[in-house]
């Protein structure tokens, strides 16, 4: 009821009394629980450190520069094992996601009350715990090294290709795949002829993207051990080899802008 | 009719995606070659693998039976801390991703300011949270505060970016209206483009919401706080029935959000 | 050669889409549907090849009930019956050839029809198919860089390579333009005299449906209110179809070579 009239005099307001009572209250629960947890993080926090902080700063930053550009020689390999652990995770992980993707999707699940759930649990579940956190558990499982790195990016790509290609798939065109059906094709030539060909550029841009993300989180997969370049990044910052660091972040970061650049490049020439 | 007889009798291929054949067969090779470069260099030790599987096995049966109480103080400590960082570090790179969002449209921003904005997402998003994290520990101290810190930062390059896309792909026609009845800039902001994106936004905003959460259980892993160092410490421990309980609440969280989300999205919408 | 016996349809959401539908039609006759939209003209076809499952009645195509059939065997039944789509249906992503070949689905194997590698004579048949409708050149073209007239040529070879004793026709022309509209009408009845095939065509257009076809059904809220030759449309007649307007435009002052090349 915006309009209300006061004293004979109609008053035109944005909201009513009681629509604009909520919209206070919300604001300040907002307020109060943002209060609150930024003082627990201050209670949390040694401020003296903070105080220090820009000192820190700019003392690594005075150790990190120049980058020890000769340390480049060493990396060949770990960045190698980082593009193999990227390409191999997001080749088995596709594999993996092509068949949750379609017991996932209701036009093409076997079974909407069984199936389809447990296809839609194992994506939510691959797909909300990190890389970095299932690098650690199949560490502690078969030991560190690149092969749990890979495994790692499989398992955690999964549920992200899985949910991409099975929102493509319920999106398709169904009287193509009427068309095919009525033609007396089985069910296997249905989804050969009817549902891959529409899906099939989706399938593409999606592997690229992931590709991409995998990259990034493959370099840093080496933190907990599970190989790449991580591996020297963590063991120069052990032993506060602040200018080896830099050159490592350097790589990253061009790695990054690379695999970003191919991948726009790929789907570009898919599209 | 003479076209036809020349294609009759003759066998039909499929013609290929790549016409070249010579870049089809040089992409094929390289691309098998390089399979079995990257598969040489990979020294998988089997015997390991092997062993593992008894150890894989436990920790999928740890789910059927997860331990909640052993170290329920600890996942409570590190749930909440977890929690936490995601609300403030939500809130903060909101609400400076706002403005630089506004810079970093084209549509509206003067050329510096959108130069000087793009360069502040390119640089937030080409960092990996767990590197900035590394580096703010170093330099704030083990804590929370350096992991709401890199949560900040790195929600403002994802905000900041897809709301600038969403502000230039806007109407033109409704902020010009505005325009055109004598708004000064923040009257016009506020009337023409605010109405347009605000959907997107609040969207946006509980989509990183959810990475934040997700995020925030492994800065833990270098000292930044959160459920992290508790989840490394049950792995480090081999206690895979904690390590479950821990998985199972962080998914259980993630699908409580995704759910908000899809409910909010559809009432803003 | 294709009875139906009270064929029933009722849809989950409780409409009554077809009200006991007895239709026979014989060898090589070509037949229009006629009636208003949502008069049940879609779902009486899809019925027929069962994409969409009757509720009661019986199917007979010769002395095959469809009713009742089991998977396999539907498929194999389903070869015998073209179909013809509104919005062409071709798969928009594969190339024409791969479109028209999709209709020998039904009599090759999963690996052969995967890897592309179809019987020579289905391969020749498709070529000769695409040239009688003026398509030959087009054969590697994809789908989706034809015009609308070319595309519904592509999806007539699909629906003729199957070999099929019966087209279903769904709106062929609902997308096309009026002259394109009547080269496919032709070409269709034209087609099905060379093979003495037998055509159930459902459309909209009753001028275009008179100038082409031997019979005409009409078919109002999902029952059978018409069952004659196409001069037999009076005004009263459609009113009773479609409901009350003035018919005097519509219909179409018969053409006489026009019935002589549809007979």
């Amino acid at each position: 009821m915006p309009v209300e009239e006061i004293k004979g005099q109609k008053i035109w307001q944005r909201r009513s009394g009681r629509e604009s009572l909520a919209h206070w209250v919300m604001w300040l629960i907002g307020v109060a629980v943002f209060a609150y947890c930024w003082q627990q993080i201050s209670a949390s926090t040694t401020w003296f450190f903070v105080w220090d902080a820009p000192r820190i700063a700019d003392d690594i930053w005075t150790r990190a520069t120049p980058p020890r550009w000769e340390y480049i020689t060493q990396l060949g390999k770990p960045i190698w094992d980082t593009l193999n652990i990227a390409t191999l995770g997001t080749i088995f992980s596709l594999i993996l996601a092509v068949p949750v993707a379609f017991l996932a999707a209701h036009n093409t699940t076997p079974s909407r009350f069984f199936i389809r759930p447990i296809a839609l649990l194992i994506i939510v579940s691959t797909r909300s715990i990190n890389s970095l956190i299932w690098a650690l558990l199949l560490i502690a499982i078969i030991g560190p090294g690149v092969f749990a790195g890979v495994i790692a990016i499989a398992i955690r790509s999964i549920g992200f290709c899985a949910k991409l290609l099975y929102e493509a798939i319920e999106e398709i065109d169904q009287t193509q795949v009427e068309a095919i059906t009525a033609t007396g094709a089985s069910r296997w030539q249905v989804m050969a002829y009817g549902i891959v060909p529409q899906i099939l550029p989706a399938f593409a841009g999606i592997a690229v993207f992931r590709w991409d993300i995998n990259i990034r989180e493959s370099t840093v997969l080496g933190l907990v051990g599970a190989g790449g370049i991580g591996l020297q990044l963590s063991s120069s910052l052990n032993v506060l080899a602040w200018p080896q660091v830099s050159l490592i972040l350097l790589v990253i970061l061009a790695a990054v802008v690379i695999s970003e650049w191919v991948s726009a490049k790929v789907r570009g020439a898919i599209i | 009719m003479s076209e036809l007889h020349t294609l009759i009798g003759k066998p039909w291929r499929k013609p290929s995606f790549i016409k070249r054949p010579w870049l089809r067969w040089a992409l094929m090779l390289g691309f098998a070659a390089y399979l079995i470069a990257a598969y040489m260099t990979i020294d998988v030790n089997w015997s390991r693998v092997y062993e593992g599987l008894e150890r894989g096995k436990k920790f999928i049966l740890a789910f059927t039976s997860p331990d909640f109480t052993t170290r329920s103080s600890d996942i409570y400590a590190g749930m909440v801390e977890s929690i936490i960082m995601t609300i403030a570090s939500s809130v903060v790179g909101i609400a400076i991703s706002i403005p630089i969002a506004l810079g970093a449209a084209r549509n509206i921003a003067p050329l510096p300011i959108y130069l000087i904005c793009r360069s502040i997402i390119a640089i937030s998003r080409a960092l990996q949270e767990i590197i900035v994290a590394i580096l703010l520990v170093a330099i704030f101290g083990f804590g929370p505060l350096a992991g709401f810190l890199t949560l900040s930062f790195a929600t403002i390059g994802f905000l900041s970016k897809l709301l600038a896309e969403g502000i230039e792909s806007m109407d033109k026609v409704q902020a010009e209206a505005i325009k055109a009845s004598g708004a000064r800039w923040t009257q016009w902001i506020n009337y023409g483009v605010q109405p347009q994106v605000m959907p997107r936004l609040i969207g946006l905003s509980i989509y990183r919401l959810d990475i934040n959460f997700r995020e925030s259980a492994i800065l833990g892993l270098v000292g930044a706080g959160g459920i992290g160092a508790t989840l490394n410490t049950a792995f480090d421990r081999y206690e895979y029935d904690t390590a479950a309980a821990i998985l199972m609440i962080i998914i259980l969280i993630v699908m409580a959000l995704e759910y908000l989300s899809g409910v909010i999205r559809a009432r803003v919408q | 050669m294709l009875r139906l016996e009270k064929l029933v349809k009722t849809y989950k959401t409780g409409d009554q889409a077809l009200k006991a539908v007895e239709l026979n039609v014989p060898e090589g006759q070509v037949l229009a549907l006629i009636g208003p939209s949502g008069a049940g003209k879609s779902t009486l076809i899809r019925c027929i090849n069962r994409l969409v499952e009757p509720t009661s009645g019986r199917i007979y195509l010769g002395d095959v009930e469809l009713t009742g059939l089991s998977q396999g065997n539907l498929r194999r039944e389903r070869r015998r019956m073209g179909m013809i789509f509104q919005e062409y249906a071709l798969v928009e992503r594969l190339s024409v050839m791969e479109n028209v070949l999709s209709g020998r689905l039904g009599y090759v194997g999963f690996w052969r029809s995967f890897l592309r590698r179809f019987p020579q004579k289905d391969v020749d048949e498709a070529f000769r198919l695409l040239d009688r409708v003026g398509l030959a050149h087009m054969a590697d073209k994809r789908a989706d860089e034809l015009s609308g007239g070319q595309r519904q040529r592509v999806g007539i070879c699909r629906a003729l390579i199957q070999n099929p004793a019966l087209l279903l026709v769904d709106e062929p022309t609902a997308s096309l333009d009026p002259k394109t509209s009547r080269q496919i009408m032709r070409l269709i009845c034209e087609l099905c005299k060379e093979r003495g095939l037998a055509a159930i065509i459902n459309i909209h257009d009753v001028a275009l449906a008179q100038m082409f076809v031997q019979r005409v059904i009409g078919l109002r809220f999902g029952a059978v209110e018409f069952d004659g030759p196409p001069d037999g449309l009076t005004p009263d007649v459609l009113t009773t179809i479609y409901g009350e307007e003035d018919w005097e435009a519509t219909i179409a002052p018969v053409d006489e070579d026009e019935v002589e090349a549809a007979e």
